[in-house]
């Protein structure tokens, strides 16, 4: 516990800095201005992506974009997590797992989960299931890889106690192993919740029909600017309050992580 | 204090018979230790006395069953070593405890691994806080506990499962002085009671002398055991010992010992496990 009280400034400068930002937006976007390079013509100020924010709220269009991508979001991490958990375990324990199964994966893994996008169209006659499978890959990795460090990370000394206490093969696993490994698979996680709303966007803008990455691409199609940003920040909240979701989780399933007296 | 304890089983017989234990991999590989036999009668407590680097956490690691020696037995009451097991507790120099479980679930532990029912195990693992003197400690995790509590939390987890065998690798080695000093003397009240085997290892001369009823001096790479040192002192004992006048006697025999070789270089400390481990990650995220 820190004693130290933040000084008034330093609790100040956040806001300040956040509302700064809006301002120079706003001045950017009204000024139209033109750099040459970059353009800020066609770019909607603050005060009109407020507005069509608010315009989408009330409307239920909202709700079955939200319901589509959480949806998609969902099915492909819960599905990456199952895999990159139980892979990873099994990877970071065995040294036959890691001989069969690490080099094949090794070979995928520098691919990014968009260059997948043309091939699950072909492999999936579902597009639906076609944009979970982007969902997943891109979360199946950074969970995988955590795993297994988190795993590669424990204590050799804890696995020789527990042995020595009389723990078995198995016992190891869910008393050692397991807890070991869990800080490193919450941070695997909530990176994999990162990469699957980066993916889930790139996949429903050029295969979707509904969901919030299609909004904001549709938006464009149909000149609505405003709606891009505001399809935007939606994107930028749903990312940030998931990966927030899972870390609370994590604390919340690791109580002496943390605890001191 | 005074509670009943279950029933203590026989205490362990360990028998070594030419035993020799490489560790290391390839061309690092080496005799840690070479060639020793050995007998420890039940309920005695040995010191495994010598400079860092000598081999005799190594043993220690062998008589638990992490190493397995390259030539030679080693016995527990007749039986052969081939692996872990409750039978042969083993302390760390820093704590092994788990750090998700609470300070009574890690004491609890082995029990729970015999598939001993909840209720029962807390309750001789709060028997066994008590006894440490922790009782009001059991809903700590271990990172809310010193070093020495932690070290006392460790040597109750054990000593649950009743071992026939006491295995110490330094087990106050990382602690300051005075919690040194005091955690021998818990040590000692405690084995009054348990009457297990004990061997542990230390490279503190008055460590030794002060636990044990019998010191084995052991030399680096290879390493032997130099002298079989037999200790007159009465139990129990308390802290005026170390200043008697065949304590001091028997810790110059032993600081002469220790040091006739001394332009050996200073080696790399074993550990029950092996060589030290350097481990390669194998990727980077």
């Amino acid at each position: 516990m820190s004693l130290r009280l933040p000084n008034p400034a330093a609790r100040v400068l956040p806001g300040i800095s956040l509302l700064a930002s809006v301002l120079l937006w706003h001045v950017l976007a009204t000024s139209k201005l033109h750099l040459g390079l970059v353009t800020f013509a066609n770019a909607p100020s603050p005060r009109e992506v407020w507005d069509a924010g608010l315009d989408l709220l009330q409307s239920p269009k909202l709700l079955f974009h939200l319901g589509h991508s959480l949806w998609r979001v969902f099915a492909g991490f819960a599905a990456a997590a199952v895999a990159g958990v139980a892979l990873g375990l099994s990877i970071g324990r065995f040294g036959w797992a890691r001989g069969t199964l690490l080099p094949p994966l090794e070979v995928l893994r520098p691919i990014p989960a968009v260059a997948w996008i043309p091939l699950s169209v072909l492999l999936f006659p579902s597009s639906e299931v076609s944009m979970i499978f982007i969902t997943f890959v891109g979360a199946l990795f950074p969970i995988l890889l955590a795993t297994i460090h988190g795993v590669e990370g424990i204590d050799a000394r804890l696995v020789a106690s527990a042995r020595s206490l009389g723990a078995r093969r198995w016992r190891v696993f869910t008393e050692v192993i397991l807890p070991g490994a869990a800080p490193a698979i919450v941070t695997g996680l909530a990176i994999g919740m990162g990469t699957c709303w980066f993916c889930l966007v790139t996949a429903e803008m050029i295969s979707g029909q509904f969901g919030i990455g299609y909004y904001t691409w549709e938006s464009y199609t149909l000149q609505n600017y405003a709606n891009i940003v505001v399809g935007m920040l939606l994107i930028g909240v749903l990312g940030m309050g998931s990966s927030a979701l899972i870390r609370t989780l994590g604390r919340l399933a690791m109580p002496w992580r943390g605890a001191s007296l | 204090m005074n509670a009943p304890l279950p029933p203590t089983t026989a205490a362990g017989r360990i028998a070594l018979d030419q035993v020799s234990i490489r560790v290391g991999n390839g061309k690092d590989a080496f005799t840690a230790v070479d060639r020793i036999d050995l007998d420890i009668a039940p309920g005695e407590f040995v010191c495994l006395l010598g400079p860092s680097g000598c081999g005799k956490s190594t043993l220690l690691g062998a008589l638990a069953g992490h190493l397995t020696p390259s030539a030679g037995t080693l016995r527990i009451n007749d039986g052969a070593i081939t692996g872990p097991s409750s039978e042969r507790g083993l302390v760390f120099q820093h704590h092994t405890l788990f750090p998700w479980r609470r300070v009574i679930d890690n004491v609890a532990f082995g029990l729970k691994m015999r598939g001993i029912k909840q209720a029962e195990r807390h309750a001789a693992a709060r028997e066994l806080l008590a006894l440490v003197g922790l009782a009001g400690f059991e809903q700590r995790y271990p990172s809310q506990l010193s070093g020495g509590m932690q070290q006392r939390v460790e040597i109750a987890r054990v000593l649950i499962g009743q071992p026939r065998v006491l295995l110490m690798d330094e087990p106050f080695g990382a602690l300051d002085a005075l919690t040194r000093l005091k955690m021998q003397q818990l040590l000692l009240d405690v084995w009054a009671r348990f009457r297990t085997t004990v061997v542990f290892v230390t490279h503190d001369i008055d460590e030794a002398l002060f636990l044990a009823d019998r010191i084995l001096v052991m030399s680096p790479r290879p390493g032997r055991i130099v002298e079989d040192l037999r200790l007159p002192f009465a139990r129990p004992r308390g802290a005026d010992l170390s200043t008697s006048a065949d304590f001091v006697a028997l810790k110059r025999h032993c600081l002469a010992l220790l040091h006739h070789d001394a332009p050996v270089p200073p080696l790399p400390r074993l550990t029950p496990l092996g060589a030290p481990d350097i481990r390669t990650l194998q990727f980077a995220i």
